[in-house]
């Protein structure tokens, strides 16, 4: 099971209310994943010099101010943190990798959930109605949002094990289906330098992505590539600082659907998510077809 | 004329409603408002009910239909009509993967794309598909017809038993045990009565017609070394 939703909007217009427009997509796709819940909200972008983290931790009354007062003096650096329920976004004009090398030294049980210029993730245990009440997503607003619910096969059901999963700069990945190779993937890839948090499937598919983007592949090489080496039955929605990625693969026995209009472009598991959108009755409906890669928004 | 809202009375006061009606009824025609994509919409109806519903459907619309008439007038999602035993429908749209999946009898009609296993298992349904299937259509199909007025993908009529596949357009590839076959005049008089059925347009004579090579029937002493 699991459930996948995105939202891409087309007519400006509209980008005060994609919070609210997509609330009810993601609330219908509760029964096929009631075990947690995740959102990749693209917003409020940052200045070139800067980088947004969202970061996590597994204590909600988590003390983030030692964050930001110790990245400063650390790395001499500018930091804004903005505390949301278990998460936290931080702004900061220090360089990524001594950020990340600085949390991981001094504050481990910070999980570093996403990064880039625009992305903000969320993802927590719990029904898609409540996490998405707790971080307060109601009031997003930007171009694009995408979402998943969890029903657990590969691994426990964790804040950790939940969806989306960073893939890069402004990049993540939601999955609905399983990878039989993940096990062997992540060993390959951990000699290659890859981390990883969990023992979940998809953090394996995310960390494969990574490794093919920083190795200078486009997005559509990448996931191209991934045809190739993952093995097992998906449906991969990406992320993008533009926009959204689909590719399903080529059994593609994990349903989805696609709908369009001029306002807007969505991606669901199953239509009745995309039903609540305003101009769905009339929208051009069709399912993506298994190996080609769909993109909105450019980026591939 | 009846009318019917699902967003008020949901999918079970539809189908409560549609099945309590007795084979002779004289409210014939139903209309079902706002489907909102919902699962199971119309299932199981054994009356000669003719019935329009005005949306995007979910999985399973129409699935062991008989006797009915359904229009879909929107999109048709997973396993339209899937065991179909007689009646009609009808889908505007596309649909997504395995409509018609094991169906019996009746006809289905997609006006557009059908995408993946298309017919899966068919028993003896038609099905005039006015676009393209995706891959792995007609897979084990056993009877009944598959008529595509656009392409096929890869691997059309896989394991096939004894359904007739007719193809206008490109075929991708065919599955295995599935060759070209031979179009006779019953089979293009059988066409020609879908076509017609179906409404459309498409000449019998473009089509070419798709079918089993029986030689997975029995077991080939030839294999033996496979097992």
């Amino acid at each position: 099971m699991c459930g996948i939703v995105g939202l891409y909007l087309k007519n400006p217009k509209l980008k005060s209310k994609l919070g609210k427009m997509f609330k009810p997509m993601l609330i219908e796709m509760t029964n096929r994943g009631p075990d947690s819940t995740g959102v990749a909200v693209y917003r409020n972008p940052v200045k070139k010099a800067q980088t947004k983290f969202s970061l996590a931790h597994d204590d909600a009354n988590y003390d983030w101010r030692k964050i930001d007062t110790g990245l400063e003096k650390a790395l001499k650096c500018v930091c804004t943190i903005t505390k949301i329920d278990s998460h936290c976004i931080l702004v900061t004009t220090g360089k990524e990798a001594a950020v990340i090398a600085w949390l991981k030294a001094h504050h481990p049980g910070v999980r570093v959930v996403g990064t880039g210029h625009t992305i903000e993730i969320f993802k927590e245990t719990g029904l898609p109605a409540e996490v998405y009440d707790r971080f307060d997503l109601d009031e997003a607003q930007g171009t694009h949002i995408i979402g998943h619910t969890r029903m657990a096969t590969e691994s426990a059901v964790t804040t950790a094990g939940s969806h989306p999963f960073a893939t890069g700069a402004d990049l993540c990945l939601v999955h609905n289906g399983s990878l039989s190779n993940h096990n062997r993937l992540r060993e390959n890839l951990r000699k290659e330098g890859m981390d990883f948090q969990t023992e979940n499937d998809t953090e394996v598919a995310a960390a494969y992505m990574t490794w093919k983007l920083r190795g200078g592949a486009t997005l559509k090489e990448a996931l191209e590539d991934g045809l190739r080496d993952l093995d097992g039955f998906y449906t991969f929605l990406v992320g993008t600082a533009e926009g959204f990625a689909v590719v399903r693969d080529p059994i593609a026995c994990k349903h989805a659907v696609m709908a369009e209009t001029d306002d807007w472009v969505a991606m669901a598991t199953e239509y009745r998510a995309i039903a609540h959108l305003p101009g769905a009755d009339t929208a051009k409906i069709w399912e993506p077809e298994p190996t080609v890669v769909y993109t909105w928004g450019g980026h591939a | 004329m009846n009318e019917l809202d699902l967003h008020k009375v949901g999918v079970r006061g539809i189908n409560s409603q549609l099945h309590s009606l007795p084979k002779n009824t004289n409210e014939k025609h139903w209309v079902i408002q706002n489907p909102r994509g919902q699962h199971s919409i119309a299932v199981g109806l054994d009356a000669p009910l003719q019935i329009d519903i005005r949306g995007h459907v979910g999985f399973y619309c129409g699935g062991m239909n008989k006797d009915a008439e359904l229009t879909i007038h929107g999109h048709a999602g997973v396993g339209t009509a899937e065991n179909m035993m007689s009646g009609v429908v009808w889908v505007k749209g596309n649909s997504s993967e395995s409509a018609g999946a094991t169906g019996n009898g009746g006809l289905l009609v997609i006006e557009g794309d059908a995408s993946s296993r298309c017919g899966i298992s068919m028993k003896g349904i038609d099905i005039v598909v006015g676009g393209s299937v995706g891959h792995m259509s007609a897979f084990m199909a056993q009877r009944g017809n598959l008529i595509v007025c656009g392409d096929a993908g890869d691997a059309l009529g896989d394991s096939i038993y004894e359904a007739r596949l007719y193809v206008k357009g490109k075929v991708a590839s065919l599955g295995a045990d599935c060759i070209e076959k031979e179009m006779r005049a019953e089979h293009l008089a059988d066409l020609e009565r879908l076509l017609k059925a179906a409404k459309r347009k498409e000449k019998p004579s473009d089509f070419r017609r798709y079918g089993s090579a029986r030689k997975l029937y029995n077991f080939s002493v030839d294999h033996a070394d496979a097992y």
